[in-house]
């Protein structure tokens, strides 16, 4: 299940359609960080709204994605954890306090393009 | 009437997607709630990664229940893998063997009602976990 990547501007989005399994996670990390390079992208929003589960697994990957992209200078965010995902992942014992959250897309690209126009 | 069992043979990262979307229907399927479900697969989802990360294959097995008046689901994640030397240990937040992430076992622990772990080094690990639902069955 390949993830699509689009390129809006100085901005990435990978919209993650179904179930993704540790492969395929792995090769949205690798997909991903050949982009922002190649685009020299400022930014990268991972849409999950359509994973059911987040696991030890996927989480862990998604803090790599964004950790490799900050040393590309770049920011990620991370939009559409539905609500009992966010529920089981603290039950679990997961955090994400190191990479940026937004609701929504649109809650997503707002806080991108505040902070840009701020550093701008 | 919902199957009251179901096997998923795990010996791949395609079978743990495979595990806990079985698991996620039968918790429709026994009706628990949408955020107990998602909590359901999310345990199966780390059970059978263990199986493949320390085991390569093994099985998970999903299954109904029901005690006074209760129902719940029971699941049970067993492999013939290398097995657990130090249970206590594998039950600490942050312990790991593979030098991955050391939130399994504590983490589906805490998802879960029931929670009981058998392993014998050299032949293997069972862990078997319950959750019930939370209102009584209709007279």
């Amino acid at each position: 299940m390949e993830v699509p990547i689009l390129k809006q501007g100085e901005f990435l989005i990978a919209t993650i359609q179904a179930a993704l399994s540790d492969a395929d996670l792995e090769h949205l990390r690798m997909a991903l960080i050949q982009r922002v390079v190649r685009f020299r992208s400022r930014a990268v929003i991972v849409d999950v709204t359509a994973m059911d589960v987040m696991d030890s697994f996927a989480s862990r990957t998604l803090k790599e994605i964004a950790q490799m992209i900050r040393l590309r200078g770049a920011e990620t965010v991370i939009v559409g954890i539905q609500p009992e995902v966010a529920f089981a992942m603290v039950q679990l014992g997961i955090t994400l306090e190191t990479v940026a959250t937004a609701l929504d897309l649109e809650e997503g690209l707002a806080y991108l393009s505040q902070k840009f126009k701020n550093l701008n | 009437m919902p199957a009251r069992e179901s096997r998923v043979p795990i010996s791949s990262d395609q079978d743990i997607v495979l595990a806990r979307q079985a698991g996620r229907a039968l918790a429709g399927d026994f009706g628990f709630s949408s955020v107990d479900a998602t909590l359901i697969a999310t345990a199966i989802s780390e059970l059978a990664r263990n199986i493949v990360t320390y085991a390569k294959r093994g099985e998970i097995t999903l299954s109904a229940l029901t005690d006074s008046g209760r129902r719940g689901i029971m699941i049970i994640a067993s492999d013939q893998g290398p097995g657990i030397t130090d249970i206590r240990r594998a039950l600490r937040d942050g312990f790991s063997t593979s030098g991955s992430f050391g939130l399994g076992l504590p983490g589906v622990r805490r998802l879960m009602d029931e929670f009981e772990i058998s392993s014998t080094p050299g032949q293997g690990t069972r862990v078997m976990v319950k959750k019930w639902r939370q209102e009584r069955l209709e007279k």
